[in-house]
C-alpha cells in the first residue's frame, strides 16, 4: 500500500529532479527541502502522481530561523488513499520572504497560509485573499518573528501591567 | 397568613431612591460576553442549579437592553476595541463585571503579545470576581455585590454633594 519515506523521496526526485533536496530524517516525519520558486510544481506532482497521491495537506506552518537568515514554511502531507506521509520544507529569505501559494492545489492551505502571513510575514504569491486572519488588520509587525517587539500600547490600551509582586 | 389579608390598607414607608433602586436591582439584565472558559461557568450560573433568575436576572444577547456586561474570559486586544464599542452602546446606568483572572488582569496570558491585561484598561469595572474560572457561586456573589452597590446609589438627594450637582 503506502510507500516509505525513501521511496516517496525517490519518486519525487524522479518526477521533479533536483528541485527536491536530499532526504533527511526518517519515518513519517522525514523531510526534503524544496526550492521555494518551484514548490507549486512539486505540490502538483505530490497530489496527482499515482504512486504518491497526497490528497491531504494536514498542516502548513512557518518557523523563523534568524541565525540562518530564513523563514521556513513546512508542509505536512498525508495520503488517505495510500496511508503514507511526507514533509516538504521551503526556505524563504527572512528580509523578503516570498513563496508561491499551494492553495489552488490543496484548498486547505488557504487559511493556513493566511496564518503564516499574519504571524511571520511570508507573502504567498497567487493567494486569493491574503489578509491577516488572527491579529487585527492594523497590527504592527508579525508577532512570531523572533525579533518582534511588542508595542507599548494599542489604540490607547497599554499592553503591559506592573507586576503585583514588585509593588 | 399574609400581611395583605390582615391589613388591607397597610402602607409601607420608604424613600424614592430606595424604591427606584429596589426595582432596578431586581431586574438586572446581563449581557452575555463569553470570551473563553469562564463563559461555561457563566452559562452554568444562568442554569437551573445556580439559577440567577430568582434574582430577576436574565441573559441578553444585545447591549441595547442590557444593564450589566459580564466580561468572562481572556480579552484579546482585538476584542478589547469591540468591548469598548459594546459597552458604549449600553444605556446608562450601566455596570460591568469582570469575571475571572484573565478579565481582571490578563491572568495566565498577560505576557502574551495579543492579550489585553485586564478589561479595566478599556471600560470601568464595578465588581471583580476572582478565580480561574470562578465557580457559579462566586459569580452569583459578584452579582449580589453589584445589587448592594445599586441599592446604595442616590439619585434624588445626594448626601455628600450639593443638591443638583451630578457627577
Amino acid at each position: 500500500m503506502g510507500l516509505d519515506a525513501a521511496a516517496i523521496h525517490a519518486r519525487l526526485r524522479e518526477r521533479c529532479g533536483d528541485v527536491v533536496g536530499p532526504l533527511e530524517g526518517q519515518g513519517r516525519n522525514a523531510w526534503a527541502v524544496v526550492d521555494a520558486a518551484r514548490v507549486k510544481d512539486v505540490a502538483h506532482v505530490a497530489k496527482s502522481d499515482e504512486t504518491l497521491r497526497f490528497d491531504c495537506l494536514s498542516n502548513l506552518s512557518g518557523v523563523d530561523y534568524p541565525k540562518q537568515g530564513h523563514i521556513q514554511v513546512v508542509y505536512h502531507l498525508f495520503s488517505y488513499a495510500l496511508r503514507h506521509g511526507f514533509v516538504l520544507k521551503v526556505n524563504a529569505t527572512r528580509d523578503d520572504p516570498v513563496v508561491p501559494t499551494v492553495s489552488d492545489v490543496w484548498s486547505a492551505a488557504d487559511w493556513m497560509e493566511r496564518e503564516v502571513f499574519d504571524l511571520l510575514g511570508v507573502t504567498f504569491t497567487g493567494h486569493p485573499d491574503l489578509r491577516r486572519i488572527l491579529m487585527p488588520e492594523d497590527w504592527p509587525g508579525h508577532p512570531l518573528r523572533k525579533d518582534f517587539v511588542e508595542p507599548q500600547e494599542y489604540h490607547g490600551i497599554p499592553t503591559s501591567r506592573e507586576s503585583l509582586l514588585k509593588v | 397568613m399574609s400581611l395583605i389579608n390582615s391589613a388591607p390598607e397597610m402602607a409601607l414607608t420608604t424613600t424614592v431612591d430606595d424604591l427606584l433602586n429596589w426595582t432596578r436591582k431586581s431586574s438586572l439584565w446581563y449581557m452575555m460576553f463569553g470570551l473563553a472558559c469562564c463563559a461555561i461557568e457563566m452559562m452554568q450560573t444562568g442554569g437551573p442549579r445556580a439559577d440567577l433568575e430568582r434574582f430577576g436576572m436574565a441573559p441578553r444577547a444585545t447591549p441595547r437592553v442590557s444593564d450589566v456586561i459580564i466580561v468572562s474570559g481572556t480579552l484579546t486586544l482585538k476584542m478589547a476595541l469591540r468591548t469598548k464599542l459594546l459597552y458604549d452602546q449600553m444605556p446608562e446606568p450601566r455596570y460591568a463585571i469582570s469575571m475571572g483572572s484573565c478579565a481582571n488582569c490578563g491572568g495566565l496570558f498577560q505576557l502574551a503579545y495579543s492579550v489585553c491585561d485586564g478589561v479595566d484598561r478599556v471600560i470601568p469595572v464595578d465588581v471583580y470576581v476572582p478565580g480561574c474560572p470562578p465557580r457559579p457561586e462566586a459569580l452569583t456573589e459578584g452579582l449580589l455585590k453589584l445589587q448592594q452597590k445599586i441599592q446604595q446609589e442616590r439619585w434624588i438627594v445626594r448626601k455628600s454633594e450639593p443638591v443638583g450637582v451630578r457627577a
